[in-house]
């Protein structure tokens, strides 16, 4: 008998799901169905739309209204169901791959519209469902399989990006600091916009494994240790922020929202 | 079940897959990894933190369930 | 009965609206742009929803997300763009969402011809996403046809739950000519079936006896189903199983295939006492018809016949005619595509040429009665 809150929010029959051990996946899903759970969100109002990678077998296990798309499409057929259909809640689920390789076009355009659609992007720095590629978001020097030599490619700053392309709330958190993370996707469905929620997750077996960084433990330790929250970040001298990354709500200005604007449009004709 | 403890601990075992990360979190050393799978030990050491249940991907453990 | 100076582009949208069109999104593309224009006029107006989006995948992934929520929705595009869509085509087709496509064909390969006709796109329409399927595909050739042909695809979009193309020539997108339009005509409007058990009991893909299609509810409505564009059971989600792989891409395609005497139209030109047919459709069609006039006139018992819907293909009615007449012409604006496809339905029973061309230009009324006099291709 599962916990109460997967009992309530997944497709029990589908479990257990098909994330590897230690995968940081499980952890992000729980954490979204905790902030809807929190917000005592109506299930069948709320729609899970997803692209194609690990983190997007999440729409399949969850118990709403779910579409599991093409790889990087996600936000544009989200898109779709938003502004015909506003008074859903609308989720996207996707992967570093998924969202800013593929699907970065209609990523940076669903931030610029201020589409009041909450995006979670799970970032494990690899392609992890064609078995460990890098992504755009694999830190120069790392490896992966096509990378064998090492990444020469730098890698996006998922936040700093969309920050850049007018997402009206951007926050960044760990699969270690699971309790923040749902705060944080609790606070993006909450903002009337484009929300975006960088979650860093682990791939213990493709990531890990190659890049020699040690146990499932030990990689969530790393997110643990070196996780800086943003009000202690400006306060930081620069040499002690080597190595670290910025966690916590990033940005949150609030700003015309897309279907908003376009009732208006309808309301004046 | 041990005086002051509200809610107990379940497991389920099936969908339990060894990773070790609630045994690495628990701050009182309650589970034990054993045959693969998630163990608990020593219940009575439990301070209800929910801290394992937070952390396990596979919703695998959890605070509550039948006593 | 009221005329109208019509574009053929306009006529379409219209057609939409009077299908109940309440969102399209799309990607601006020559020549189809005045499809998008119009729509972001006249949407919002009937309390629709147009939406410019960033490339055109996107432009057909929102119509699709859109349709989810039980709206009719339409993309529109040509040439580069309908190569761009074909992967949620294939989607729309795998998970059975109920959409129009427009298609203004131009020149190609590539960007080729922008602001030229062509009828490139027949085999692409067919085939152009990855995968087995079956597909349909309408081709109008004239403005009001367009109009008719736009309600009919969204009637078939979502009687058979499935992504419908509508092929127009850049020449029937952008030419204007009038457009009769009876305020009292009747016109059929179909709409997708919806569930009628309790959410419990709803599988989102299982076909209920004597019915085509799986019901569909919209988003919103209490039946959280799962959509994907994996191969998944009469329950919605993933499967591997061969058993169901089959099951689920033969049903895909027999909906389709099963329903042929439905779904096909077709006009008949002169054909009784033929013995020279002409196979066109769309802009050559209106050639191939006055050349048909001509032809007779100097004595040839010659006639056209002009599929209007051209996938699936009119089978059964172009076997029929390749027993019965001595020779078969194909007569398209494109290096003979269509013309696969009728030599294989005609299997030797007739000899079976192509006319056409690939560079742009119309094929004219003189062009096809000299190849037909004199058998020469220009």
């Amino acid at each position: 008998m599962p916990s109460q809150l997967v009992e309530k929010y997944f497709r029990v029959e589908n479990l257990p799901h098909i994330w590897c051990p230690g995968c940081g996946n499980g952890i992000v899903t729980r954490a979204i169905v905790k902030a809807i759970d929190n917000m005592n969100l109506n299930k069948d109002e709320v729609c899970i739309v997803s692209g194609i990678g690990c983190s997007s077998r999440a729409s399949g296990y969850l118990d709403f209204n779910t579409l599991h798309t093409t790889h990087g499409r996600a936000l544009a057929f989200a898109t779709g169901i938003k502004l015909s259909k506003p008074e859903l809640t609308v989720i996207v689920i996707t992967g570093d791959g998924d969202a800013a390789a593929i699907g970065g076009n209609h990523l940076i355009h669903a931030a610029r519209r201020n589409i009041d659609i909450t995006t979670i992007v799970y970032n494990n720095h690899i392609y992890g469902m064609t078995g460990g590629q890098y992504s755009p978001t694999t830190p120069t020097g790392e490896k992966g399989t096509t990378a064998p030599y090492g990444n020469i490619d730098a890698n996006f700053d998922l936040c700093d990006l969309v920050k850049g392309a007018g997402a009206s709330f951007i926050a960044r958190g760990t699969v270690y600091g699971a309790k923040l993370l749902e705060k944080q996707i609790e606070n993006g469905i909450k903002n009337k916009g484009f929300s975006f929620i960088e979650a860093l997750t682990i791939c213990p077996t493709y990531y890990g494994r190659r890049n020699k960084k040690g146990s499932v433990v030990d990689m969530t330790t790393y997110l643990k240790d070196n996780a800086i929250n943003i009000s202690a970040w400006n306060k930081l001298p620069k040499e002690k922020k080597i190595g670290k990354f910025i966690v916590g709500e990033i940005y949150n200005n609030k700003r015309a929202e897309y279907t908003e604007e376009y009732d208006k449009i309808i309301k004046s004709l | 079940m041990p005086v002051g403890k509200e809610k107990s601990l379940t497991v389920i075992k099936e969908w339990c897959k060894g990773c070790g990360i609630c045994v690495a979190f628990c701050p009182k050393s309650v589970l034990i990894l054993k045959d693969g799978k998630v163990k608990i030990e020593d219940f009575d050491s439990c301070i209800q933190c929910g801290q394992c249940e937070l952390r396990c991907p596979d919703f695998a453990i959890y605070l509550g369930g039948k006593r | 009965m009221k005329a109208k100076l019509m574009q053929g582009n306009e006529a379409c949208v219209q057609g939409a609206l009077k299908a109940g069109m309440r969102f399209f999104s799309g990607y601006p593309i020559t020549p189809s742009t005045e499809i998008a224009e119009l729509s972001a006029v006249e949407l919002p107006k009937v309390g629709g929803k147009f939406i410019q989006m960033e490339d055109e995948i996107a432009g057909i992934s929102a119509a699709i997300g859109a349709a989810l929520t039980g709206v009719k929705s339409m993309t529109a595009t040509s040439g580069p763009g309908f190569s761009l869509k074909q992967e949620s085509i294939g989607y729309a087709l795998m998970a059975e969402i109920p959409c129009v496509v427009v298609n203004v064909q131009r020149g190609g390969p590539s960007t080729g011809l922008p602001t030229a006709p062509a009828q490139g796109d027949i085999m692409q329409s067919r085939w152009g996403t990855h995968g087995d399927h079956s597909i349909i595909a309408l081709y109008p050739s004239s403005v009001r046809e367009t109009y008719d042909k736009t309600i009919r695809a969204f009637n078939l979009a979502e009687k058979f739950r499935t992504p419908v193309i509508l092929l127009l020539d850049e020449v029937i997108g952008h030419m204007r000519e009038k457009f009769f339009m009876d305020e009292n005509e009747k016109i059929e409007i179909i709409d997708r079936i919806k569930p009628t058990c309790a959410p419990e009991e709803y599988k989102a893909y299982k076909v209920l006896d004597g019915e085509i299609v799986p019901q569909m509810p919209d988003f919103g409505e209490g039946y959280r189903y799962h959509v994907t564009g994996l191969v998944h059971d009469e329950t919605g989600f993933p499967s591997g199983n061969e058993k169901i792989a089959e099951e689920l891409v033969r049903r895909l395609i027999n909906k389709i295939e099963d329903n042929v005497d439905d779904i096909v139209e077709f006009e008949n030109y002169l054909l009784d006492d033929a013995d020279i047919l002409i196979v066109s459709f769309g802009a050559s069609a209106r050639s191939s018809k006055a050349a048909v006039d001509r032809l007779r006139n100097d004595g040839y018992k010659i006639g056209l016949f002009r599929p209007i819907t051209i996938w699936p293909s009119p089978e059964k009615q172009l076997l029929e005619l390749s027993k019965r007449v001595k020779k078969m012409i194909v007569v398209e604006m494109n290096a003979g595509q269509y013309f696969l496809e009728v030599d294989r339905i005609a299997h030797g029973n007739t000899k079976v040429e192509k006319y056409g061309r690939v560079n742009g230009e119309l094929i004219t009324v003189d062009e096809i009665v000299s190849f037909v006099k004199e058998g020469q291709n220009a």
